[in-house]
């Protein structure tokens, strides 16, 4: 159905000149950024000015640079025709959904709309569609939309909502390089003056004028005598179109027939000329201001130009304003990446109010904190490390030397203490380390803290934007995303964003994702889709460092005797183990002993109830709340209090 | 040579028609005079013999009026052709922005038109003007002429028109050809002044 694209007709066969450098420009504009600039594109002249040619030109060319677009190109009564055949046959929603999928169309003579009520609300729903798709429409007619006779209002103002331009009768000396152009196609050569004679006849179109030209090579191919100016007036009739008026010469006689005004004629010429000498300027301006606004940035410093009555330095203005809106491309690029909704402001549109724009963009820039960083508390070399995570740790530093690409996500996880905040922390601080990185490495509750104060504050776009600049993302205890769908939404996005970004993801967990309750099953797929590694309970060889390093820490003496019974204490994590020597090391200090083996047992196996096992709850890397309720954790609780001799005189005063 | 003035919107061109004695150069400007309406041309002077040749110049100025916001006049002058009128040739000649040679096409005159030429060039060099990057059209007029009289256009451009520059056949005592060489020599000086000319 859709008409194919006529190859000779290009931009590059398109002769420009004063009356059609407007629609040009805009043609090629469209199909250099299709959907963009002017949409629609409203071209109108009388027949046979090139509408079709520039039309085709459009396609061609959009085609050439983007081969992947869908281009057609059909005449209106081709597309009513369609549409007639479609609805006939009961495919009225096929038709309609076929053309909502064209990325440029173009539709020839939509003059024919005249009175088509049916058509053109099949026209309007279809460029309200494509438009609101940034799919390209570009239109043309014999006349501008206004004067096409009885076209349904909402048409007129959609068509004059995008860029409406003319193409006019072209002028002499596009006349004639047109014809030069034509005949060199042809491979016909004419004498001098003969195409000028041809050019200077008023033809009402160019069409017409390519009907002459193919009278005069059809003529020169039969005819042995060359062409001349005379004998191509006396053969296109030319005479008669001229008034007959004899040439008063200077010697009275009247052999000669000339145009009514000579002068006339040669005060155009000269008018046109000298327009384009001096008023060449404006035409530069014109046509920035063309392309800027096409581009959607306020143009009215260049157009305050074209009030001026002398230019002053008119290519350094359009330089200038350039050079602003690269600025403001810049600038909005910047915010763009902070938050996304300031980068929509008008401000950034505007040239004349590029100190504007600079300082909401340094406002911008202030506001967007990073997300938060690791721990630098926690880095990798105070991690200690034996059988019960070497798995993890290798893991780890395998994401380390190809982060985001492969193990993506990474899960830790772990009983609670068993060092899966540490890992993840120092994670995080080792892929700082590389250059341009942005890390984001929080717990899951300050993730969901976060969200809400965003969507709290109506800034969920800058929220957004925040954690899609980082170039990692770590979080710790995800099993609290349990319940929070928004949350999940949240992370789900962005984790689907990291991963086709190939950024690396870390999580940690207590217990396998998949059986962590209230946690959506895409985001669990997603988790179980990386890897899933497990750090166990702390075996000799860790509880031994720590015990070495905790103790080195608190300057305490190395005693082998103490290092060997603490390490053979049963606990399930090292988080306990630092407990149980924190209070051998405060009741050492209490009682004024060194610390000892023999003390070691005194305080950790004189206790009664102090030794029983904690039961086994999800817990955040804080205090801990089991399942079953209260505080258990009383390594944590217990030993930082203050002598009970002290805490009564502070309850008697 | 100011040509286009932008602080008083004025654009004022000076052409010289050049050739030799009795090529037709106060013809053109004759013709040219009877075309332009009253308001628009000034007093059309002339300084002749008693025999109608050329003793001094021939000075027409035409008014075009005001084009895109720039009052534009022409200045049309013609010089002596015969040879003893040099230094008054060279006088017209300064500050001309652009040549009309009008030729003698009878094959007769082919050395005139020759000699002509080369003293335009040398007159040009004199006020330091390469002729290379003035403006210049041929006229080669008197086509009227029985053919066994004149040279053929080919042959003309052949024999003058070396530098490839517009020519135009003529008949300036009927009018062929007077305004289409008026029209190319102002096009080829105001393209100019929108190369480059002093802003």
């Amino acid at each position: 159905m859709t008409t194919q694209l006529n190859p000779k007709f290009t931009f590059e066969t398109f002769v420009v000149g004063a009356a059609n450098r407007l629609a040009v420009t805009a043609a090629r504009t469209v199909a250099e950024s299709p959907g963009s600039a002017y949409n629609p594109l409203f071209i109108y002249s009388g027949s046979g000015l090139g509408k079709t040619h520039l039309l085709m030109a459009i396609g061609a060319s959009a085609k050439r640079l983007a081969p992947g677009l869908n281009v057609e190109y059909l005449t209106l009564d081709e597309w009513v025709e369609a549409f007639h055949a479609a609805i006939a046959a009961g495919q009225g929603d096929a038709f309609r959904r076929r053309f909502q999928t064209v990325d440029v169309l173009l539709v020839d003579d939509v003059q024919f709309l005249t009175n088509r009520r049916e058509m053109q609300t099949e026209l309007l729903r279809l460029s309200e569609a494509l438009q609101t798709a940034g799919r390209q429409i570009v239109l043309t007619s014999d006349r501008p939309p206004a004067e096409i006779a009885a076209l349904d209002e909402r048409l007129i103002s959609r068509f004059s909502g995008g860029l409406v331009v003319d193409i006019g009768m072209p002028d002499y000396e596009t006349r004639v390089a047109i014809l030069r152009r034509k005949a060199e196609e042809r491979g016909a050569e004419f004498p001098p003056g003969v195409l000028e004679t041809v050019a200077a006849a008023e033809f009402a179109n160019v069409r017409e004028l390519m009907g002459v030209l193919n009278r005069l090579v059809a003529y020169s191919a039969v005819n042995e005598a060359p062409l001349t100016s005379e004998s191509t007036q006396a053969l296109l009739g030319l005479e008669q179109r001229t008034a007959a008026t004899s040439g008063k010469s200077a010697d009275g006689s009247s052999e000669r027939i000339v145009s009514p005004d000579e002068f006339a004629a040669f005060l155009t010429d000269v008018t046109a000329t000298v327009g384009k000498a001096v008023e060449a300027w404006r035409a530069r301006i014109a046509e920035a201001i063309l392309r800027w606004e096409g581009e959607g940035y306020r143009t009215r410093r260049l157009e305050s130009l074209l009030e001026q009555e002398t230019p002053v330095a008119p290519d350094e203005e359009i330089a200038n304003f350039a050079k602003d809106v690269e600025r403001l491309r810049a600038l909005e690029a910047e915010v763009q990446q902070f938050d996304p909704q300031a980068a929509g402001q008008s401000v950034f549109r505007d040239p004349e109010r590029l100190a504007e724009a600079e300082e909401a963009a340094s406002r911008v820039r202030a506001g967007a904190a990073p997300p938060p960083a690791p721990s630098p508390a926690l880095p990798f070399s105070t991690f200690a490390v034996g059988a019960s995570n070497q798995l993890a740790v290798n893991v780890a530093r395998e994401v380390l030397e190809e982060p985001g690409r492969r193990y993506n996500p990474l899960v830790l996880i772990g009983k609670s203490g068993v060092g899966k905040s540490h890992l993840l922390n120092a994670l995080g601080l080792e892929l700082a380390q590389h250059p341009g990185s942005i890390v984001a490495c929080l717990s899951t509750q300050t993730f969901i803290d976060e969200l809400i104060i965003a969507i709290d504050g109506n800034r969920m776009e800058w929220w957004r934007a925040r954690y899609r600049r980082a170039t990692a993302l770590l979080l710790d205890d995800i099993h609290l995303l349990g319940g929070k769908d928004r949350t999940q939404e949240e992370l789900f996005n962005l984790f689907n964003l990291f991963q086709d970004l190939e950024r690396q993801l870390v999580f940690t967990s207590p217990a396998h994702p998949k059986t962590l309750p209230g946690i959506e099953q895409r985001i669990v797929s997603r988790l179980e889709g990386g890897l899933v590694v497990e750090l166990v309970e702390p075996d000799r060889d860790v509880r031994r460092s720590v015990i070495r390093r905790t103790l080195w820490a608190q300057d305490v003496p190395e005693d082998p005797a103490l290092i060997d019974y603490l390490a053979d204490r049963p606990v399930d994590s090292v988080r306990s183990l630092a407990g149980l020597l924190q209070r051998v090391v405060s009741a050492a200090a209490g009682q004024d002993v060194p610390v000892s083996a023999g003390l070691a047992r005194e305080v950790l196996e004189g206790g009664t109830a102090a030794e029983r096992r904690r039961t086994v709850g999800f817990r955040t890397s804080g205090i801990v709340v089991s399942s079953a309720g209260g505080v258990r954790s009383r390594e944590k609780v217990v030993w930082d209090w203050a002598a009970p001799s002290d805490r009564l005189i502070e309850d008697l005063r | 040579m100011s040509l286009v003035n932008f602080t008083t919107r004025e654009i004022t061109c000076k052409i010289v028609y050049y050739g030799p004695g009795r090529s037709g150069k106060t013809t053109n400007l004759h013709y040219i005079y009877g075309r332009v309406p009253e308001s628009r041309r000034g007093r059309m002077v002339s300084l002749a013999t008693q025999t109608d040749r050329t003793l001094f110049f021939d000075f027409l100025p035409i008014d075009l009026g005001q084009i895109s916001g720039f009052t534009t006049r022409f200045q049309l002058y013609t010089v002596p052709g015969q040879v003893y009128y040099n230094a008054t040739r060279r006088l017209v000649l300064q500050g001309a922005d652009g040549v009309v040679f009008v030729a003698d096409s009878q094959a007769r005159q082919l050395d005139e038109n020759l000699e002509s030429l080369q003293n335009l060039q040398a007159n040009l060099l004199e006020h330091g003007v390469d002729i290379r990057g003035l403006p210049v059209v041929m006229q080669y007029n008197k086509q009227d002429l029985p053919r066994e009289l004149i040279l053929q256009l080919l042959e003309l451009d052949d024999a003058l028109n070396f530098r490839g520059v517009p020519s135009f056949p003529a008949d300036a005592l009927h009018g062929n050809g007077v305004f289409e060489t008026l029209k190319a020599i102002t096009e080829l000086v105001l393209r100019r002044l929108a190369q480059g000319a002093p802003a």
